[in-house]
Formats: structure tokens, C-alpha cells, sequence
């Protein structure tokens, strides 16, 4: 049959099975199982309204537990077994070998980069764009230019990523755009200003800010008097800014030492370490609109009399944005970290498009996909599954713990 | 806010700089794309895509044309006149009549090429060429010229692979295809999910709470973790690779987020209305469908976008649950993938499959952004 004509029929089999499910059962407990009549009446209505909920719910359940359920149990065990034996036992055997892949660190490393430089990176692009748009007049048309990329696939941003990062030889035109700016640059003065000077700056301001942050989290702890959980959580923080800190002076000391190579045009992708950076671009590109969107409304929300106190108070403009409006909003931040967090962890499509893992951007979910559809190995590919889902989890509970606290 | 303070910021026209960067910045990436695809191969690979939106300068050699089927006679001397460019927009600014020297004339200057044979040549392109019987005879005249050329742009590669039925590269069938994987797999889950969703908000039963934690913790379940247990599943009750599996994948995947979206909006709706509706005996089959519905549009547009977008542009499990050798049943997002190896250089084809791809969601995009934008706002776990 022809595919179109399958999914025309899919759609009027799918829904109207549905719907005639839904109506049929609901008839079947009302008029014949418990009739709302006779000489049970009452009780009868009364058990068709307990029985009711579950019809409403059983398809969804279903599916739910098949489709997602289901498959973290089946996971975890594909992950202790070895299809090769026929599904015999192994133990950690999968995990130990997956643990002694180079492939598999180097997918940890980068997916931690990624998960570091993608939220802050796309949180702090939308808090931007979110405060700049909402003072102009024409702020909803920039806005939805911001959020357009929302829209286009990864693959599809891939492409187009993929020619802004293209290369050609030197003695041709560069139809590459990075590779057109760079090949402009010829080591004098404002090529150390550009290249140099200006990269330095942002790392610096960079450090300043998680030096901020670090402080801010970790001053309570100083002042005592909160649980040992508590505690942990912000000399755990402190720490972790510590070593952002660390490597970003790292880096400062590398990019002011460094001797770039002037005029010849880059294969961006097939530099290892930095080739990170450039797949991370995509995504940031993707994900900001998403950010800018939640804060802006987040903005939108902050009581105006806190910050009319504020400008009474003499606050610049800075001030009011970091000391009144950004601690206001300090639960959307976490909410839309959190969600670009999710994202990231899964992130497939973009790692696949331009670079298959190659050159040092493997990522977990690449990893996977990999072992599992060209290794052919479901052991290992379900216990890096098993890491994504573990590395997932924490995100889990507290969304869980969040929706629980709020339905009370 | 700086109306509070009586005094207008002198930052404002900083922030409409700031936002114009950033605005260009944003849709640079998207229009180089977009502007490739109207380009044929070779001017895409001769200049970066940025050149071809203003009028380029370049060298060209013309001729005139053949003088034995178009000289006229004028007296004794014989005159051929025509366009070197036959109307193609481009503007001389000097010219010659040897390679060695192509800049010796201006437009508009009549060039000398001895013994009494002259050739003019305008800015335009037309010329008028002079001279007896045997000097306009032969072959037409070269002329050397440096020409400025207006932008120029093509649909050849939209019909190469859009409408071009023998190109096995096209994308006719793989966006056929995308719209079967992605129509069917966005009305189901709402459907299932819209009853779920009422039952959650409006009806009492033990283990509800526990259910919408659930739910809430499926929304962040990796489906990473579904995809061998269910291909396996797929192969094992005979339904393989395929539409029927596609739908189901996504209608599973979808669901979390159809359920608490549907479910947030609906638990907000007025209780008064619902219990009219009961104490007017009313089922709750009925009160489902004649006023949950209806009054649940916008949260139910809101999934159905997301549904359409993420099915449109999914690319992992129409790979794993659809995809098989045969390729008969390719989705446009792999196609592009695929053309990514095969044609990694040829950016005319690739930009063009690229935007197809991306076109309809665009459009759906600025169509709805309104219930885009709500459904972010709902669906974001708070």
C-alpha cells in the first residue's frame, strides 16, 4: 500500500480506535456492568466512578510503561548480559570493558565540557537577550529572529554550521564565513586586539563571574548553621569554581603565549580539544531562543515596586539588573539549566552530522549509538545507556521533588 | 523603568546596537544557507556567499557576433551591432580588444584596430562594429572587458531536487516520507494523552499523586534507554522496521510531555463549569468532549507543535525504529546525513536539501510561535 494511504488509514484507525475505546468502554461500565439504574443504582454509579478513571488512563499507562518504562529495566539487564552468549550472564564484564575505552573517557570529557559550556553559555545568552529586547520597541520581532533556531533540526543547523566552518585551499577564495574573517587577519595590531586581547577579556570576565558566583554560594557556609547535605553542596561548588577558575587563568596564560598561525585557512573541525567548541556553537545557537523566552516572561514577572525601590535607592542600571532582577529569577535560571542540561545529555544529531566522533568530539550518546548499531555490541552500548540515565537521574528527582512540593 | 527615574538612559541606543549584533549574529548562519541554495555550484565555489548579494567585479572575454550572418551593409563599409551579453545585466567600465591590454578603453570609447575598422563599445554591452568587406568578415570580434555584474540567483537546484523525479539524490520522496513518519505520530499521542490528562486533573482515584510523579519523571527518561529493548521488542512481535513502528516509538516518547502539558492546563480550568455539567448529569465521556476539548485548545496546539517539530526533525529513532537496508523509507533528516558523506563539497546540493527540510517547520514556526511560546512557558517542569 502506498505509504501516504497507510498513514491516512494509521491516523483514522489510531484515532478512531481511541476514541471508540474510550466511548464503547465508558458505555459498557454505564449501561451494562454497574446500569446507573434498578435497584442498585446508587452503589452502581458509584463503582463505575472508581473503575472510570483507570479507562481513561489504561491506554496512556500502556504505552507509558512499555515505551519507557519497560526499557530502563530491559537496559539494565542487556547491560549485565552478552548477546554473543546468548544472553548469559556476565556481570560488570560490559562496564569493565567500556571502562578501559579510550573512547569512552574522551565521550566523558567532552560530554562534561559540553555540559559545563552549553547551559551557562545558552543561560546566559537568553538572560541577555531577554533584558536587552524587552526595553525596545521592536524587541518581539528580534526576539522571535533569537528564537527562530528553535525550530530548525540539528542535522539541519549542522549543515548550516558546516558551511560557516568550511575550508578551502589557500590560494582559493574561503566560502567558509570563519575561515573568510580568519584569513583576514595578518598578526598585526588588531589582529592581537581581535585574536588576543579581546579573548582574554572574556576569559577574565568569565572568571570574575564564576569567582562571583563561588562567593556568593559559598559565604553561608562561613556563618554555619545549615544541615552537613547543605554544606557539602556549597564547599562542593566553591571547589568546582575554583577549578573553572583555575583553568581559565590556564587558558588566559595559553592565549596570550600563543603563536597563531596567520593567513592560512583552518580545517575548524579536525582541531582536537577546540573542534568541542565549534559542535557546542551549534547547540548554543539552538537553545538560546528557548532561555531567552522562559527569562524574558521571568523578567516580566519581577514585581515592578522592587525595583522602583531600587532606582529610589540611587542603583545604576547594572546593579538593578544583578542585585535585584537576576536573584528574583534565580528558579527560572535553575529551571532552564536544568532543561538545556537534559538536552545536552542527549545530544546526538549534531555530533553525528559533522563529525561522526571523529577527531576527539565523541560524545556519550554518539558512543552509543555507535557500539550498538556498528559494533554491534548491545552490552556495552546498554551500559553507556545505563551512564546517561545515571547521570540523568539527579535531574529526575528533583523535578519529581519539585512537582510533589508544588501539587501539595 | 528609566521613566521612574525621570531621566531617559543614555544606554538605549547602546541596547538597540547590542540587540542589532546580536539579531545579525543569530540569522547570519541561517541566511548563508538559505542564500547558497539559490546559487549554482560554481559561483558557490568561486566566492563566499556574502559576495553574491552585491554586484561583483569581474573579467570577461565576449565576442561579437558571427559577422557573416549579421553584418549590414552601410555604403561601402559594413556595420555588425548587437549586445555582447545578450541583456544580461552587467555594467563595463574599461575594456580592450587584446588580451595583453584589456583596459586601455573606457565604455563608450571606439577603439581603433587599424586601417579604418573601428569598434564602439557602451557601458551596457552594445557595440557597433566597422569596417570593409574583408575586416568584418571571419570570426566576431573579441573584446576583453571588466564588468560589474548584478547578484544573480537561480532556482535550478530547488528543481533538481525537488521536482527532478530521476534524481535518486532528491528529496521529493524523503519529505513525503518525513510528513507520513510526522502526521500520524503527532495526532495519536494527543488523542491518548488528552483522556490521561483529564482523568489526572479532574477525577479522584487512589495513586494519583503517585502517577503524575511519574510522569513527571518519565518527561526526563533518555530515550537512548528505550532504543535496543524496543527494536528488539519491534523484531520480536513481527512489526520490524517500519511506519507502525516509527508511530509508536514517537507516540511513547511524546507522551510524558503531552500528559503533564494537557494536565497542567486542564487541572487550571474553572471547577464550576465541570460541576454544572455533573449536577446537569452529564458523563464524563461527555463533559470530556464537549467542554474539556474545546476549551483545551491552546494547550493542545502547544504539544501538537512541539510533537510536529520534534518528529519532523528527529533523526535517532527513524533511524533505528524505521530505517531499513533498502532506504525505501529514508526520512529527509537522514538524507541530509547521508548527503553529508556522499556529496560533503557540493554545498549547492546540500543547502538546498538542508532548507527544504527546514522550510516547513519554519513556516509552521512563524505561524504559531504565540502556542510555541505558551506551551515552552507550561511545559518547562518549575
Amino acid at each position: 500500500m502506498h505509504p501516504a494511504l497507510l498513514g491516512l488509514v494509521t491516523i483514522i484507525i489510531g484515532v478512531g480506535a481511541c476514541i471508540g475505546y474510550f466511548y464503547f468502554s465508558n458505555l459498557f461500565l454505564d449501561k451494562v456492568l454497574f446500569p446507573g439504574k434498578g435497584p442498585n443504582a446508587g452503589r452502581n454509579i458509584n463503582r463505575a466512578n472508581q473503575v472510570r478513571p483507570w479507562l481513561f488512563l489504561a491506554p496512556a499507562i500502556f504505552a507509558l510503561g512499555l515505551y519507557l518504562g519497560y526499557p530502563v529495566i530491559e537496559t539494565l539487564r542487556l547491560s549485565i548480559t552478552d548477546r554473543s552468549q546468548d544472553g548469559a550472564f556476565v556481570g560488570f564484564a560490559n562496564y569493565q570493558q567500556m571502562l578501559a575505552e579510550p573512547k569512552f573517557w574522551e565521550a566523558m570529557r567532552n560530554n562534561l565540557l559540553w555540559l559545563i559550556v552549553v547551559p551557562a553559555a545558552s543561560t546566559a545568552f537568553g538572560l541577555l537577550a531577554a533584558q536587552l529586547t524587552d526595553r525596545i520597541a521592536w524587541g518581539n520581532l528580534a526576539k522571535s529572529l533569537v528564537f527562530m533556531p528553535m525550530a530548525i533540526s540539528f542535522v539541519g543547523a549542522s549543515v548550516i554550521f558546516k558551511l560557516i566552518y568550511d575550508t578551502r585551499p589557500e590560494d582559493k577564495a574561503q566560502i567558509g564565513l570563519l575561515n573568510a574573517i580568519w584569513v583576514q587577519f595578518e598578526g598585526g595590531a588588531m589582529s592581537v586586539v581581535f585574536l588576543q586581547v579581546l579573548p582574554i577579556v572574556i576569559v577574565f570576565i568569565f572568571a570574575a563571574l564564576v569567582a562571583y558566583a563561588g562567593y556568593i554560594i559559598f559565604r553561608p557556609a562561613l556563618s554555619g548553621g545549615s544541615g552537613i547535605l547543605v554544606l557539602a553542596a556549597r564547599v562542593a561548588s566553591a571547589a568546582l569554581a575554583l577549578y573553572l577558575i583555575w583553568l581559565s587563568l590556564g587558558s588566559i596564560l595559553g592565549i596570550a603565549t600563543a603563536e597563531l598561525p596567520y593567513g592560512e585557512p583552518k580545517a575548524w573541525l579536525t582541531v582536537p580539544f577546540f573542534n568541542n567548541f565549534f559542535l557546542m556553537v551549534v547547540l548554543i545557537w539552538i537553545q538560546t531562543g528557548f532561555a531567552m523566552v522562559i527569562l524574558s516572561a521571568a523578567l516580566r514577572g519581577i514585581p515592578e515596586d522592587t525595583i522602583e525601590a531600587a532606582i529610589i535607592d540611587g542603583a545604576n542600571p547594572l546593579q538593578i539588573f544583578f542585585r535585584i532582577k537576576v536573584p528574583q529569577i534565580i528558579p527560572t535560571i535553575t529551571v532552564v539549566w536544568t532543561t538545556i542540561t537534559l538536552v545536552v545529555l542527549k545530544v546526538f544529531d549534531i555530533v553525528f552530522a559533522m563529525t561522526n566522533g571523529q577527531w576527539q568530539t565523541q560524545v556519550l550518546a554518539n558512543y552509543m549509538f555507535d557500539k550498538l548499531f556498528r559494533a554491534n555490541d548491545w552490552g556495552v552500548g546498554s551500559a553507556s545507556a545505563i551512564v546517561i540515565m545515571i547521570l540523568v537521574s539527579p535531574i529526575l528527582a528533583w523535578n519529581v521533588w519539585n512537582a510533589r512540593k508544588e501539587m501539595r | 523603568m528609566q521613566s521612574i527615574a525621570g531621566s531617559k538612559s543614555s544606554l538605549t541606543w547602546a541596547v538597540h546596537i547590542s540587540v542589532v549584533v546580536m539579531v545579525v549574529l543569530w540569522l547570519i548562519p541561517t541566511v548563508g544557507l538559505f542564500v547558497s541554495s539559490f546559487r549554482t555550484a560554481d559561483q558557490i565555489s568561486t566566492s563566499g556567499w556574502w559576495a553574491s548579494l552585491f554586484p561583483a567585479e569581474q573579467n570577461v572575454v565576449a565576442r561579437a557576433a558571427d559577422p557573416d550572418e549579421n553584418r549590414v551593409a552601410d555604403g561601402s563599409t559594413f556595420i555588425v551591432s548587437g549586445n555582447l551579453f545578450d541583456g544580461e545585466d552587467k555594467t563595463i567600465s574599461v575594456w580592450g580588444t587584446s588580451s595583453r591590454a584589456i583596459d586601455i578603453y573606457v565604455a563608450g570609447d571606439t577603439a581603433d584596430l587599424g586601417d579604418g575598422e573601428t569598434i564602439a563599445v557602451q557601458a551596457n554591452g552594445d557595440y557597433e562594429w566597422r569596417g570593409n568587406d574583408e575586416q568584418i568578415a571571419g570570426r566576431g570580434q573579441r573584446v576583453f572587458a571588466t564588468v560589474t555584474a548584478q547578484p544573480e540567483f537561480t532556482l535550478a537546484n530547488y528543481d533538481k531536487m525537488l521536482l527532478d523525479e530521476s534524481n535518486v539524490e532528491g528529496m521529493a520522496k524523503a519529505f513525503f516520507n518525513t510528513l507520513t513518519v510526522t502526521i500520524p505520530a503527532t495526532i495519536i499521542p494527543i488523542v491518548i494523552a488528552a483522556f490521561a490528562a483529564y482523568a489526572l486533573a479532574w477525577m479522584d482515584f487512589p495513586g494519583r499523586a503517585l502517577l503524575i510523579a511519574c510522569v513527571v519523571g518519565l518527561l526526563v527518561v533518555p530515550l537512548q534507554l528505550a532504543l535496543i529493548p524496543l527494536l528488539k521488542l519491534h523484531l520480536g512481535i513481527g512489526i520490524g522496521k517500519g511506519y507502525l513502528g516509527v508511530w509508536l516509538a514517537h507516540t511513547g516518547f511524546g507522551l510524558p510531555l503531552a500528559i503533564y502539558l494537557l494536565r497542567n492546563y486542564m487541572a487550571g480550568l474553572p471547577r464550576d463549569i465541570i460541576e454544572n455539567a455533573k449536577v446537569d448529569s452529564a458523563t464524563d465521556f461527555q463533559i470530556f468532549v464537549k467542554i474539556i476539548i474545546p476549551l483545551s485548545f491552546p494547550a493542545l496546539a502547544s504539544f501538537a507543535i512541539f510533537q510536529f517539530l520534534w518528529t519532523w526533525n528527529d533523526l535517532l529513532v527513524a533511524k533505528v525504529f524505521l530505517i531499513d537496508a533498502t532506504g525505501q523509507t529514508t526520512v529527509m533528516t537522514n538524507q541530509i546525513t547521508d548527503l553529508l558523506g556522499t556529496r560533503g563539497g557540493n554545498w549547492e546540493i546540500l543547502a538546498t536539501a538542508a532548507f527544504i527540510s527546514i522550510a516547513v517547520p519554519l513556516a509552521v514556526f512563524f505561524a504559531m510561535q504565540r502556542y510555541l511560546v505558551r506551551g515552552i512557558l507550561a511545559g518547562s517542569v518549575k
